[in-house]
């Protein structure tokens, strides 16, 4: 009910991905540049393994995509997922003040309910 | 002006939000309390909420749907942790698809009949955790996204 029209699996997923330092900052470069699965591998204290698993992790949440380059894998980040994960609170913010707002309606016509007119 | 005032803080995982009313705080404690008057706000208009079971004490539940515009209906509960009339409740809320959120109500009355409600609302839940990273790297984020508008500008 808190936001009902999102798709809510989807969403885990792409928080579980967001829920790894290393997973985060492969997103935010990729926002900004392609990058190859090897070159990403460099910047980060880990075997070229791990970092492709990380970067499955994202393209599975579809925070980032994956092509193929000759013997490369070039991935770059997926604007619309991450602007969609982070309009996850300002929804629920939404969904409480028109609550608020609603309140306040039904308030207006009976404001002290309860006691004699 | 009903909500004065939404601070959102990913350290505590926590939204809270404040709103005032024009009412006594028995006023608004009612609400809450009568089942046919939380219908009336708890749902939006395009999914009004029938509330079905409504056991406002600790340890109770209360249990709703909300019917959307083709007719389906989606269920909801509260598992009710704390009552305190007029001043406030606190509820764990959740519904089949979505982690378990902690609210918490916070009645205060204040002069000339009015009075002002604060809700928390807590992500619990390890997913929750999750979640509350996503809101810290939505800040860190916002810069390159904005970034990215610039671009596509």
């Amino acid at each position: 009910m808190v936001v009902d029209e999102v798709e809510r699996q989807a969403l885990d997923a792409v928080f579980h991905a967001l829920a790894d330092s290393t997973r985060r900052d492969i997103v935010v470069r990729t926002l900004r540049d392609e990058y190859s699965v090897s070159a990403l591998s460099r910047l980060y204290p880990m075997t070229f393994a791990a970092v492709q698993k990380h970067v499955a992790v994202l393209e599975r949440a579809a925070l980032v995509t994956k092509r193929r380059s000759g013997r490369e894998q070039l991935v770059t980040g997926n604007v619309d997922t991450v602007r969609r994960a982070a309009r996850l609170l300002d929804q629920l913010e939404l969904v409480w003040r028109d609550r608020m707002d609603r309140f306040g309606d039904v308030l207006a016509e009976d404001p002290n309910p309860g006691e004699p007119a | 002006m009903t909500v004065t005032s939404v601070h959102k803080d990913p350290e505590t995982r926590t939204m809270t939000l404040t709103a005032e009313f024009a009412a006594t705080a028995a006023g608004v404690w009612q609400l809450w309390a009568d089942p046919r008057r939380l219908e009336r706000w708890w749902g939006p208009p395009t999914h009004p909420a029938t509330v079905v079971e409504h056991d406002l004490r600790p340890g109770g539940k209360v249990g709703y749907f909300v019917t959307g515009p083709d007719g389906e209906r989606r269920t909801g509960w509260w598992h009710v942790l704390a009552v305190s009339p007029p001043d406030g409740l606190e509820f764990e809320m959740g519904d089949p698809d979505i982690q378990s959120l902690l609210v918490r109500v916070r009645i205060e009355e204040e002069p000339a009949r009015r009075s002002r409600m604060v809700i928390v609302t807590t992500f619990p839940s390890a997913d929750a955790m999750d979640l509350l990273i996503g809101m810290g790297f939505e800040q860190g984020l916002s810069a390159a996204v904005g970034q990215i508008d610039a671009v596509l500008a």
